[in-house]
């Protein structure tokens, strides 16, 4: 399963190098966050967090609303998400960066995300 | 406060590798008396259902009438009437509430451990832990067992360390998801995971095996500990591997005294 993440995420290099690293748009950026944030297998944050456009969410976390006016800072919004046991060792949320379930490049686009609620 | 209240619990619940496991069972019990209040402590023997209402509502639909795991309880009696186990487990098949057993050769028990032991002792082949034959011969004992308090036992120093790994386990925290078993029915338990009420640790082996749906058929709860390992992306074990006796060993223990009720049906 790692080895075909590492695939996926080879190809996907690839591809953003083979497209001269187009720039994506804010909303676009979003909207990849949104995707992993839904998807199971990469975030599947609202199984925990309620949030806007979140479908049956799980309330083990607290709600993600006004984000941008609570994470002023991007960098502490990502560190939060990249290994949320720095803040609080006890935590049940798991560590994305840290366990490399998503990539510097997705938890980018995750902060993307998150910031917009 | 009430957070903290929690807090220092839990770490009571998994720092106290001295305290004996009837320490540790009273400290259990207590802990989801605290957090549920208004749920009986037999109550957790219904799992999510003892703390959704609507789900609960559905559950009891599908019990009643003819419940899925009649079958398998049919064919474990005849199984059982055919074969040399009344013999080996002193006549009766309510006898599930003494398992798992502590036993100086093999270690933990389970009642399917000995199921196998009993065939091997009359010349029969040990049956593969997946087998139908050995799901119905266990839902059988199951349902005439319902009603039996658990009661099982850590005898000396060497159960001790077994129950001890098995409590490690428990609290364990694994797989890229980094949960233990602890942290979701044990801190979450009551809150939902999506759409899936977390069930309470206390009682969680006490209906056995089960009907599934997702599964579509009944079966054991080391399939479930395999299923929930698997969920948080860590390596499972075997049906029945040392890891998982020893489990049940320990979670066992934190169910003395609830009274039996499976074979059941769950989600
Ligand atoms: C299994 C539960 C769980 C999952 C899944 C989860 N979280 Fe969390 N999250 C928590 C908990 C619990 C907290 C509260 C703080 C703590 O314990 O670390 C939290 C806190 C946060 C915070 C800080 C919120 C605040 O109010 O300060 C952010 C931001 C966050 N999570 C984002 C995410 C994102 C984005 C994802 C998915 C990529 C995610 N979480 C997945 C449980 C989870
Ligand atoms: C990420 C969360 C999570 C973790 C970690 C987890 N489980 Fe579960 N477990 C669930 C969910 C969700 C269910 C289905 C709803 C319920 O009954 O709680 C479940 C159900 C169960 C059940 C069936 C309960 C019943 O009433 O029939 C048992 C037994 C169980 N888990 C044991 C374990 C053990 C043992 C571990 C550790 C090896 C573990 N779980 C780890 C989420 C988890």
């Amino acid at each position: 399963m790692p080895k075909l993440k590492l695939i996926f995420t080879a190809v996907a290099l690839l591809c953003s190098v083979s497209l001269g690293a187009a720039e994506l748009t804010l909303e676009e950026r979003i909207a990849k966050g949104y995707d992993l944030a839904v998807d199971r297998n990469a975030g599947n944050c609202f199984s925990c967090h309620m949030a806007e456009g979140a479908e049956q969410p799980g309330n083990s976390g607290p709600a993600l609303i006004m984000m941008q006016l609570r994470y002023p800072d991007r960098n502490q919004l990502k560190a939060q998400i990249a290994d949320p046991r720095v803040r609080n060792p006890n935590t049940n949320m798991p560590p994305y960066g840290a366990h490399y379930i998503l990539t510097d490049q997705e938890l980018e686009w995750m902060v993307d995300f998150v910031h917009s609620l | 406060m009430k957070h903290l209240v929690t807090l220092a619990l839990l770490a009571s619940l998994s720092l106290s590798a001295s305290a004996g496991p009837e320490e540790d069972r009273a400290a259990f019990v207590q802990f989801f008396e605290k957090r549920f209040p208004s749920v009986a402590v037999e109550e957790h023997i219904n799992g999510a259902y003892a703390l959704d209402e609507d789900k609960r509502k559905q559950w009891e639909a599908l019990e009643s009438g003819f419940p899925p795991y009649e079958d398998a309880v049919f064919d474990g009696e005849a199984l059982w009437d055919d074969g040399p186990y009344a013999d080996c487990f002193g006549g009766s098949a309510a006898v599930k509430q003494s398992y798992p057993m502590w036993d100086e050769q093999q270690g933990v028990v389970t009642l399917e451990l000995a199921l196998n032991n009993c065939r091997e002792a009359n010349g029969e082949e040990a049956l593969n832990y997946a087998d139908y034959d050995m799901v119905a011969l266990s839902a059988y004992i199951a349902f005439e067992s319902r009603g039996q308090a658990i009661n099982v036992d850590v005898p000396n120093d060497q159960a001790m360390a077994a129950y001890e790994e098995g409590k490690a386990f428990y609290y364990q925290r694994r797989g890229q998801l980094n949960f233990a078993c602890s942290s979701c029915h044990l801190e979450m338990a009551g809150n939902k995971l999506r759409s899936e009420r977390l069930s309470a640790a206390l009682g969680h082996v006490t209906h056995w095996p089960t009907y599934r749906a997702k599964w579509d058929e009944v079966g054991p709860l080391h399939k479930r500990f395999m299923e929930c390992n698997d969920q948080v992306k860590a390596k499972a074990f075997d049906l029945q591997s040392v890891e998982y006796r020893n489990l049940e060993y320990f979670l066992t223990y934190m169910s003395n005294g609830l009274p039996l009720n499976g074979p059941t049906t769950r989600k």
